[in-house]
């Protein structure tokens, strides 16, 4: 708990030493021909305040004046997140690729019988009047076109037919 | 006279077939997301937002309304019959609700929560109608230094009554503003952080995508944690007698609710108090006026009651400041804040002159909220024991999909959805190291407004920064902010005498 911490407070100095190194792009200073500060000046500052803050909290972890103990992580569900995780990174990449209709039912029948060893009706419905439903929801109702990738030409008489 | 006919023009808004129509499916909605352990109003209205698009505008806002509404309600009913709070809000509620299912009387104290819910819906929504158009006058006198002042206030609150360690709040609400500052310089219009030189970033970040991912991807890796096993389920059974009997319990009950309401009412309107504090504060201050304190914990139905008044008014009451003045008053506010910003429909006091039939429409849907909100949980109990039932991973896998689909739909872009899923991962490690989620959102919300109006001023003023506490009425609201910001400060002193590493000002 102490180390992750440390490491969360050391990535946040990191992340606004980022952000200032953007925002310099814009100035900083106080423009005096306005009046007021720069374009950059905003995140700047926020940032370097982020950045003190962050700092702060990171000498307060080293000098042992932290009240964490424990693990940061349980060992046993660290590979529940993970795995779900890494699920939806894969669902998310694939998603342009094959079409949301391919990529989520298969996150959900990963999820439902393999991460929660469900039975196959109750898998088996869910991913299939799911999709259905955001198909009528999303794209008949609202026409809001989700990505379909490879199975394009498979919708194209669902169109002519909705639309 | 003139506020009782703006509320009957309301009500012919807001009883049309659709808005009727509306606020019975929100409650419904938000009665079961309340009543999801794990799953609040937040998460609620942020994973459904995207889906609103469905409906007009303002029939949208109401439907979210009624969603927060509901899910108030519901977070009773988790608490009371699986001891799990169903949201932080219905925290207090488990303290007497679960030894009350355990004594087999948690029909009763299902009844008792939603009718002292209703009573506190209802004095605060009596309290919102008398406050809302006077104050929405004074707003109106608010120029750019007033609205940098009172945004400034906003982010004090967290500071100095937030409760949270004061250094990882202060990085949150810089981490939300900077993100804010993401896409086109708001006076100049150069483009400013830029990531990657990532075209989707010149849009900006939008609230619904923090939101979607913390709320969303992030709530449920967290639930996913916490939830190892499964919790059991007390079996609650409803008959009128019990009803009745709830009814008139609660009526002996009349001075601790009507307290516990307008207590609630104005911790509510405080964005980083709430209705938690509220909750929890009612709870404890109904235990200390009680002349058998002892029974508290151990089933008195009082302990449900007062609890269940404050968290539902303090959702009114954070309405109030959201609604006349545009500074949300919770996390929830602040996503109904940009989803009305989104749709065109500004809150603040102009919105009171420009959209009359909009804001008294919605006042009035929180009459017909409340009303349904208590009609559809005493009638539902009995499926809402069989939805708790339903297995965690079909919720989870049924969500996520959801909050993938909703980031995309509102901007078409897979930009945002990969940006959904990287708050959700990181917002779920900050999270677990005690990095309060509340302030990041407002900030972000509120972030645009902060730099125009700080920006605003000091071109009005030719640079003069002192314009800020040459007006009588910004010079208070950040007189306020010095306090608020200095009191865990002094606490620090007051404590121990080391010295630590505080910033000397608050975050402009």
């Amino acid at each position: 708990m102490l180390m992750a911490d440390r490491m969360i407070a050391a990535f946040l100095m990191a992340l606004s030493l980022y952000f200032m190194w953007h925002a310099i792009a814009l100035p900083i200073g106080w423009n005096g021909m306005t009046g007021g500060p720069g374009g950059g000046a905003f995140p700047f500052w926020l940032s370097a305040i982020m950045f003190v803050c962050a700092a702060g909290v990171l000498v307060r972890s080293l000098r042992g004046k932290s009240n964490y103990s424990g693990n940061f992580f349980d060992p046993e569900t660290l590979s529940w997140i993970v795995s779900v995780t890494i699920a939806l990174v894969l669902t998310i990449g694939a998603m342009p690729w094959v079409g949301t209709y391919i990529a989520l039912p298969l996150f959900m029948f990963w999820y439902l019988k393999i991460f929660g060893k469900h039975g196959w009706v109750l898998t088996g419905s869910l991913c299939l009047c799911t999709p259905v439903f955001l198909f009528f929801f999303f794209e008949v109702t609202l026409k809001i076109l989700l990505p379909k990738g490879l199975t394009e030409p498979f919708f194209i008489p669902l169109y002519a037919r909705f639309f | 006279m003139e506020l009782l006919s703006h509320l009957a023009d309301g009500f012919a808004t807001s009883l049309s077939p659709l808005n009727l129509f509306i606020v019975i499916l929100g409650v419904t909605a938000g009665l079961f997301i309340g009543a999801m352990p794990g799953l609040g109003s937040v998460n609620g209205v942020a994973i459904v937002l995207p889906m609103t698009f469905i409906v007009p505008p303002s029939s949208a806002i109401i439907l979210l309304c009624a969603i927060y509404y509901g899910a108030m309600y519901g977070g009773a009913i988790s608490s009371i019959l699986l001891g799990i709070p169903g949201a932080s809000t219905a925290v207090a509620t488990t303290f007497d609700g679960r030894p009350m299912a355990q004594q087999g009387k948690a029909g009763l104290a299902l009844i008792v929560a939603a009718v002292a819910s209703f009573v506190g819906g209802t004095i605060s929504v009596v309290l919102f109608t008398l406050f809302a158009a006077p104050l929405a006058d004074v707003a109106l006198a608010f120029g750019p230094a007033e609205e940098f002042a009172l945004v400034l206030l906003a982010f004090t609150t967290f500071v100095g009554l937030g409760g949270d360690d004061v250094l990882k709040t202060i990085i949150m609400i810089c981490l939300g503003l900077a993100l804010s500052t993401v896409g086109l310089d708001l006076i100049s219009g150069q483009p400013r952080l830029i990531f990657f030189d990532q075209p989707g970033f010149y849009s900006g970040i939008s609230f619904l995508v923090l939101a979607i991912g913390i709320y969303g991807i992030g709530e449920i890796l967290y639930t996913i944690e916490t939830s190892k096993s499964a919790p059991s389920v007390t079996p609650a059974r409803i008959t009128f007698r019990d009803l009745w009997f709830g009814i008139k319990e609660v009526n002996k009950l009349w001075k601790t609710l009507s307290f516990g309401s307008l207590m609630g009412f104005f911790v509510g309107m405080l964005p980083a108090a709430g209705a938690t504090p509220a909750a929890l504060m009612s709870y404890g201050l109904s235990k200390l006026m009680s002349k058998q304190p002892e029974t508290f914990g151990k089933g008195n139905i009082e302990g449900v009651a007062s609890p269940e008044t404050a968290n539902n008014a303090a959702s009114t009451g954070s309405l109030l400041p959201m609604l006349t003045l545009g500074i949300p008053g919770s996390p929830t506010t602040a996503l109904l804040l940009g989803g009305m910003v989104m749709w065109g429909l500004v809150p603040g006091p102009m919105l009171f002159i420009e959209q009359p039939d909009f804001v008294w429409g919605l006042i009035s849907s929180l009459y017909t909220a409340n009303f349904a909100a208590v009609l559809v949980n005493l009638a539902l109990i009995p499926l809402f024991v069989w939805a708790l039932r339903m297995p965690f991973t079909v919720l989870c896998s049924l969500v996520l999909v959801l909050c993938i689909v909703g980031g995309f739909a509102p901007s078409q872009k897979m930009h945002d959805v990969w940006l959904i899923v990287g708050f959700g991962v990181v917002g779920y490690l900050m999270r677990k190291a005690d990095y309060p989620m509340a302030p990041l959102v407002l900030a972000l919300v509120l972030g645009p407004l902060m730099e125009k109006s700080f920006r605003q001023t000091l071109i009005s003023e030719q640079g003069n920064v002192l314009a800020f506490i040459e007006r009588p009425l910004s010079a208070t609201f950040i007189a306020i902010s010095a306090v608020f910001f200095l009191l865990p400060l002094l606490k620090y002193v007051k404590k121990s005498k080391r010295a630590q590493d505080v910033p000397g000002e608050p975050a402009k």
